[in-house]
């Protein structure tokens, strides 16, 4: 115990900093957000392997790593970065609408809105800490609503340190067609940790499609602890991709927590490549009738990589839809961890729930726990959920060596095949381009694909 | 361009193929007939360089190099096609992108130009008319989904696409009704010319209608017991296998 307590005294004072640096900036609501949720992480432990939900993530080794303020926005001459050294990182359809951020900090030189705002009447995307006056009301009603700091001590040290950060408003009715980017760049030299922090907020028949993006310039030691809540009002349309590609050697732990309502239709694709120890909870209530949820994943791990996909799918009345399926495929010695929960509450009749989680070990040394979860507590619901680990198959690599086919050539076509149902249901065409590039050079493996 | 001497093959411990011989011209179709169990997949397997088979005994001389030496995705490369009794279903990988990656394997070993999915495209819309396939086909993942005729029509088309020196049609009949047996025939006869050879695997008699091959060979229980022209088909149509296992009693 007294060595949890030193840890967050010496590791994490970030919320203290930035209350420091900060003041008399931020309006009341926030500065008192801030507090509060200071106050829940001063009497918050983190998790140990002993907590369930935590069995298979060991998170000292996160803890362990003596982190740098990182609210500096420009501790290394990061703001000299330019568009060129970020522009692999970034998509065709949303150079004109993307917000980015350096080691949590927003950058305005390399932020780009000339597409929204010739788009989208009324249509808000902003850095957290400047949202114009007259939405101010919007982030104070959600921020923090969903994503509760009282529940553990990751989302608790993330709200305490709540400064810059990505809100997005789209206003009742308004569909926007340009997909906006949140990118989230590490590029320190030396360790340091960052919480960034994501609100998106859809109205009433509002549509978006969200990319949520984390990368590195560097292959150093860092710490990212990010937080994004999502609200899709009713009849609300939104496609959220979510792509975690650390350096190998990051930590990174998130969570995700969408709340629906009435009719609304929200879609995640969560792509997880990179980081040494990732973690990422998704959480969707799914708070009242004839709502659609699909939540897709598809982690790649190698080496010595740990990631963990924690998702609840929260069926709460009537008439809904779930399906999930995530796919992971893990080589060298990595470990994988699935855990989806669906719940089907006592209210929700005529629920339709699928959940299917597939593993493929390219390795004898990989490892994967997967654990699908259904709680139903209502009648007259269908409801399917399983999960598979299997291996390349003998046979389909003997036809394709019979077509002449190199056996690695035959063992990267048949991974990229495993992959491709869940890759090809990404619609934007230049971030499904760059997932299968990535996916494939992650891989070691120089296959071409159309 | 194939010389077999006296091949022993075994799998799992069970001795499948006891001392096969078998000589193969370019320009020839041979069939290769018998009963269930004769040993004729595991003679496809053997030539393909099925991993499971292990050969214990005799040789495989294929354009004067030792066949058994090689690695199955080297075999194709020089030629040797197999067209299989089940052909694999690979979801995810579209028809196209893999035909075009074994095309450009082989045209690479082979010192040839590769081809970039348009000029790609152009040639799998000439081979598809061999097997009389759509055009749609190529788009869908490999035999995924695909009827048991289409599979065998895809098999054709790969044929086509790699124009082996050499190919090996298992059973590429069976599980075919007339009209798609009438394509496939007609496909492997429209590849067959001066320079290639194609050995015919199959049960039934029914093939032979469509496929005129030079020679007819029977298997029984691991060597070839029987050789003869097409009209050796039809006496075993006629009389069938007892009449071959009952001689073979015999010597």
């Amino acid at each position: 115990m007294t060595q949890v307590i030193k840890e967050k005294d010496n590791i994490f004072s970030a919320y203290k900093f930035i209350s420091r640096t900060r003041e008399g900036r931020d309006p009341a609501w926030l500065v008192n957000l801030r507090e509060k949720a200071a106050v829940a992480f001063e009497s918050l432990d983190f998790p140990t392997t002993r907590v369930e939900e935590w069995k298979y993530t060991n998170v000292a080794p996160i803890l362990k790593v003596q982190y740098r303020e990182s609210f500096d926005p420009d501790p290394n001459g990061l703001n000299k970065l330019s568009a060129g050294n970020i522009e692999p990182f970034t998509f065709a359809e949303s150079r004109g609408s993307q917000l980015v951020f350096i080691n949590g900090s927003f950058s305005r030189g390399l932020s780009n809105l000339a597409n929204l705002a010739a788009a989208a009447n009324g249509c808000v995307v902003s850095n957290l800490g400047e949202i114009p006056n007259e939405y101010a009301i919007v982030a104070r009603d959600h921020l923090a609503a969903y994503a509760d700091y009282r529940d553990g001590a990751f989302t608790a040290l993330n709200t305490a340190s709540v400064s810059d950060g990505a809100f997005v408003y789209i206003p009742d009715g308004n569909v926007v067609e340009t997909p906006i980017h949140l990118l989230f760049i590490s590029a320190a030299e030396g360790p340091v940790a960052s919480h960034p922090r994501v609100l998106i907020v859809a109205g009433a028949g509002a549509g978006a499609t969200i990319i949520e993006s984390y990368v590195s310039l560097s292959e150093e030691v860092y710490f990212t602890n990010a937080v994004t809540e999502v609200v899709a009002k009713e009849g609300a349309v939104i496609k959220h991709y979510r792509l975690q590609q650390e350096s190998e050697r990051a930590f990174h732990v998130a969570t995700t927590h969408t709340h629906q309502e009435r009719g609304s239709d929200y879609a995640s694709y969560a792509i997880s490549l990179g980081a040494r120890v990732a973690r990422h909870d998704l959480n969707v209530a799914l708070t009242d009738e004839n709502i659609e949820t699909t939540l897709d994943g598809l982690y790649v791990v190698t080496g010595e990589q740990h990631t963990d996909s924690h998702t609840t799918i929260d069926h709460q009345k009537p008439h809904s839809v779930s399906n999930q399926l995530y796919k992971g495929i893990l080589d060298g010695r990595s470990h994988a961890v699935f855990n989806g929960k669906v719940f089907v509450r006592e209210r929700a009749l005529l629920t339709d729930a699928r959940q299917l989680n597939k593993n493929l070990l390219l390795s004898a040394d990989a490892h994967v726990d997967t654990k699908p979860q259904l709680e139903i507590f209502a009648d007259d619901v269908k409801c399917a959920h399983g999960a598979t680990v299997g291996q390349l198959e003998d046979e389909e690599l003997f036809y394709l060596s019979t077509r002449g086919i190199a056996p690695e050539r035959a063992r990267a076509l048949l991974t990229y095949g495993f992959a491709e149902d869940v890759i090809s249901r990404i619609k934007l065409k230049s971030a499904r381009e760059q997932l299968n590039r990535m996916v494939l050079d992650k891989l070691h493996q120089s296959l071409e694909v159309e | 361009m194939l010389e077999i001497r006296n091949l022993h093959a075994v799998i799992d411990g069970k001795e499948i193929l006891r001392g096969l011989d078998l000589s193969v011209k370019a320009g020839e179709i041979h069939a290769i007939m018998g009963p269930n169990g004769s040993g004729k997949s595991t003679l496809a397997k053997v030539l393909a360089g099925h991993p499971s088979y292990e050969v214990t005994e005799g040789e495989v001389i294929y354009e004067g190099r030792n066949l058994l030496e090689i690695e199955p995705d080297e075999r194709a490369r020089l030629g040797v096609f197999m067209a299989f009794q089940y052909p694999i279903e690979i979801p995810g990988v579209s028809n196209a992108n893999f035909l075009r990656l074994a095309y450009n394997e082989k045209a690479k070993s082979e010192g040839r130009d590769e081809l970039d999915p348009l000029e790609f495209d152009d040639l799998i819309r000439e081979k598809l008319k061999v097997v009389e396939m759509d055009a749609s086909f190529i788009n869908r993942s490999v035999n995924e989904g695909f009827s048991g005729g289409e599979k065998k029509r895809n098999e054709i088309l790969q044929m086509a696409v790699l124009e082996p020196k050499l190919a090996v049609l298992d059973e590429t009949d069976s599980g075919l009704d007339i009209d798609a047996l009438r394509i496939v025939a007609g496909g492997v006869n429209k590849l067959s010319n001066q320079d290639n050879a194609i050995i015919l695997v199959t049960h039934y008699q029914r093939l032979l209608n469509y496929i005129e091959p030079h020679f007819v060979h029977v298997l029984y229980r691991g060597q070839i017991v029987k050789s003869g022209g097409k009209e050796l088909a039809v006496e075993l149509e006629k009389k069938g296998y007892d009449w071959i296992k009952g001689a073979s009693a015999r010597v």
